[in-house]
């Protein structure tokens, strides 16, 4: 075993945080189930703020020792053991998604309290148990070190997600619930087959092991064929995208900003990690370039149709399928940089960024479009009038969240779309830059027509059809501003993405 | 040829011949029954590769419980049967999706043909780490010693499937009483099969749990024996299925990754990691472990098959 090797063998200082990072959501459930009715939503809360404090102290312990934080589980080393690992991507999703259930905790408790009266509801309840429930099983997929755990955080994915669609209960919504589920199995199962298949040929699920021992042939192309194509159905990418718009779009505000901003972002890190750690020195240029052909033709279908929607929760659905192409333009950003000996780190960070910020920005339009559907009572995009006198906070945050879909600065999109774009250039794959572009003159027509009707003025003697707390719209725009403000990562004085990757650095290099 | 070649032979021919079956035959229930028969005939092939305890899976999980999800299904499909089989896929589709198969099966094997010969395996490894576990199945060592976080995260994937079967009740029967299909008669034959069967079924399936330690067997085969004897004596109308708000279901349901996640993180005080155990008290935690997950299982398992609440609580 080489030195770098046995060095991510070891627990470091903060390892504990990671198992932690885990558990404490899943025992949250399990407790909050327990107790049942109200008691679910006390326990969900507290268990949000416990887990965002974790996410903290996972961050300070990577930046304080600048290197991966890893803790070996039983103290059985890998390849019989298995090991949990945070690098700097890990870290940075961690973090993410802590910030983001926090908003949507926030958001729902207006949503999902349990009425007065009544001892248990059916949708609250499943509601706090399934939102502990995703953030555990992300968590897992931010820091496992071994495929077979992350299989197991795959499914617990699917199941925790699947439900959150059929929430209110109508035929519709469990129609694609089921729809969603069967994509999302068939996905698992492939990977399933290309983790087997890789154990057959190398004898370890450890991602650095298997990163030393995986050669291009045969057996590592078809695992990777498979288990790409999986991921792919569950994130949604053209053309195995048809679940995501009725489902994302038929869930309660709360559930679509989970599964939108977030649940959609674990299959593609998995994606990533194996495309990135484990199979480096297989991965080809012409592959990458399919990868990103599909993006792109996601984005280009994905903004026209959203562009076409009357309702505004299908719209936002459409625009989120169009999102998702964008995260797969870094592939063959990425093995350019590598194959001309330059740091990929640039192409990676740009697909990191717009992660980060469609999950901050999609969640809160999603949950700014319930916010405009309690109002007005229904989300038809053609009669949004009165929509900004009623709910200016709400309207801010919208079009904020869409500044950053757009690609408008100081956005964490604008970052993330610059990065990339100016890569494609220097990599001379300027047709990437150019889908980019249209994709944002589409996105920017969309985000201006739903804001442009919300500024109309209301009828007169028209009157909201409820108030909505002002803590929700504090919610929305929260995230929204995390979105927005994004952009000032580029001050950040260090790359913190590309801490603790030695992985990627040993095999890339030449 | 000698006869072990023979039986081979004709167990992949029967194998396929079932496979294509489920596929082709048009009623849901004939199909199930193809299906359970498939996952029977499969069990025989594991006991063939020598993996009893894979075997014992597939008969308890692959066979039995996933047949029994299956036959429920297909029963409560019944009335819409003749409706949906007017809708069939075209042609077309159909013929792209027997290439694509064929293609990712040629794949598949060409690349398992090719797998290097003796196979990398972390099998020695397991068994020579076996005596500081204390238990002497291999197979129990992984689940619970040197992959013990995934064997936790398995239990849970089984509660949430629980808790999203449980999401699609009406909301007017939450909290109320799942309910099986039964129109047994108190005196007929299903209630006395269920009077002799359970006892001995209860038997066999402590037996496997028990067994597990140290021989093929194990929680999961023998939880599923377990739930199939108590959805029999509740099918054969000799009990009932507690409501889903019920206490005492709850804490069951929960206790075993409670304590599984409790013991893990007493291994930081007593041993030196999460989920290691001190020295000489693996065997006995490791059991803990075990029973505090049986009736977990038995109670998501059997729950997972009785389906949704769908009648009021008692008010």
């Amino acid at each position: 075993m080489s030195p770098s090797l046995s060095a991510q063998n070891l627990t470091t200082l903060g390892g504990l945080l990671l198992v932690l990072a885990i558990l404490v959501p899943f025992a949250g459930m399990l407790i909050g189930f327990v107790f049942g009715g109200g008691n679910a939503q006390r326990v969900a809360l507290a268990t949000l703020a416990a887990g965002l404090a974790i996410a903290i102290a996972i961050a300070n312990a990577l930046a304080q020792s600048g290197k991966a934080v890893v803790y070996i589980l039983g103290g059985w080393m890998p390849p019989l053991g298995v090991a949990l690992r945070a690098d700097g991507l890990s870290v940075v999703m961690l973090l993410t998604v802590a910030v983001v259930i926090c908003g949507i905790g926030v958001y729902a408790r207006a949503d999902f309290g349990t009425p007065s009266g009544v001892k248990e509801a059916r949708a609250p309840l499943i509601f706090w148990l399934l939102l502990l429930a995703v953030w555990g099983s992300l968590n897992l997929v931010f820091v496992s070190g071994d495929l077979f755990t992350l299989y197991v955080a795959l499914e617990l994915l699917t199941f925790a997600a699947v439900p959150l669609v059929s929430l209110d209960g109508r035929t519709e919504t469990v129609r694609s619930a089921l729809r969603y589920l069967l994509y999302a199995l068939l996905g698992s199962v492939l990977y399933l087959l290309g983790a087997v298949l890789l154990y057959g040929a190398y004898g370890t699920l450890d991602i650095p092991l298997l990163a030393a021992r995986v050669r291009p042939e045969p057996a590592a192309w078809a695992a990777l064929a498979l288990m790409i194509a999986g991921l792919l159905a569950k994130t949604a990418l053209f053309p195995l995208h048809l679940w995501l718009p009725p489902a994302h779009a038929g869930a309660p505000a709360a559930a679509s900003a989970v599964l939108s901003g977030l649940v959609i972002k674990g299959s593609w890190f998995l994606a990533m990690r194996l495309w990135f750690d484990v199979f480096a020195d297989v991965v080809t240029l012409p592959a990458a370039q399919t990868l990103a052909a599909l993006g792109a033709a996601a984005i280009l279908v994905g903004n026209v149709v959203a562009l076409r929607q009357t309702r505004l929760k299908l719209l936002i659905a459409y625009s989120t399928v169009a999102q998702i192409g964008y995260l797969f333009l870094m592939f063959p950003l990425a093995t350019g940089l590598a194959t001309a000996g330059l740091d990929s780190a640039m192409a990676v960070n740009g697909g990191m960024l717009q992660a980060i910020s469609h999950a901050t920005a999609k969640a809160a339009m999603f949950m700014a479009a319930g916010l405009v559907y309690t109002t007005l009572g229904h989300d038809r995009v053609a009669d949004l009038r009165g929509v900004a006198s009623a709910l200016p906070m709400t309207v801010l945050a919208f079009a904020l969240a869409g500044a950053s879909l757009i690609g408008l600065p100081p956005s964490g999109g604008f970052l993330a779309k610059w990065l990339l774009i100016s890569v494609a250039i220097t990599t001379a794959q300027w047709w990437w830059a150019l889908v980019m572009l249209v994709g944002g003159l589409l996105t920017s027509v969309y985000v201006f027509i739903v804001v442009v009707r919300t500024l109309a003025p209301a009828h007169v003697g028209w009157n909201p059809k409820t108030t909505v707390p002002r803590y929700q719209q504090a919610a929305v725009l929260a995230l929204a501003l995390c979105s927005f403000l994004l952009g000032a990562a580029v001050l950040c004085p260090v790359d913190v993405t590309q801490i603790g990757r030695t992985v990627s650095r040993n095999t890339v290099l030449p | 040829m000698t006869l072990a070649l023979a039986v081979d032979i004709g167990l992949t021919l029967l194998i396929l011949a079932m496979a294509a079956w489920t596929i082709a035959v048009r009623d849901t229930f004939a199909s199930v029954i193809g299906f359970v028969t498939y996952g029977l005939l499969l069990t025989l092939v594991w006991v063939r590769l020598a993996a009893p305890d894979v075997a014992l899976t597939e008969a308890a999980m692959g066979g039995g419980l996933t047949g029994a999800l299956l036959i429920g299904a297909a029963a409560r499909l019944r009335s819409t049967e003749s409706a949906s089989r007017t809708e069939r896929p075209s042609v077309l589709t159909r013929t792209l999706a027997a290439v694509l198969s064929a293609a990712v099966t040629a794949a598949l094997a060409i690349c398992v043909l090719n797998l290097p010969d003796p196979a990398p395996t972390l099998a020695p490894a397991a068994a020579a780490q076996l005596g500081s576990t204390g238990v002497g199945n291999p197979v129990t060592a992984v689940l619970l010693a040197y992959r013990a976080m995934d064997t936790l995260l398995e239990a849970i994937v089984v509660l949430l499937a629980l808790v999203g079967v449980w999401s699609l009740a009406h909301d007017r029967a939450w909290g109320g009483y799942p309910q099986l299909r039964s129109h047994a008669d108190p005196d007929g034959i299903l209630a006395y099969f269920a009077r002799v069967m359970a006892p001995v079924g209860i038997i066999v399936g402590i037996y496997i749990f028990w067994i597990g330690a140290d021989f093929p067997g194990g929680k999961f085969q023998g939880a599923t024996i377990l739930a199939a004897m108590w959805l029999l004596v509740i099918g054969a109308g000799l009990a009932h299925l507690p409501p889903v708000s019920q206490t005492w279901l709850r804490v069951l349901l929960v206790a075993g990754p409670l304590v599984f996640i409790v013991i893990g993180f007493a291994g930081l005080v007593t041993a030196e990691a999460v989920f290691a155990y001190p020295n000489g008290y693996a065997k006995p935690l490791i059991l803990a472990i075990e029973i505090a997950l049986m009736p977990t299982l038995v109670l998501a398992l059997a729950l997972l098959v009785a389906g949704a609440p769908q009648r009021m609580p008692p008010q």
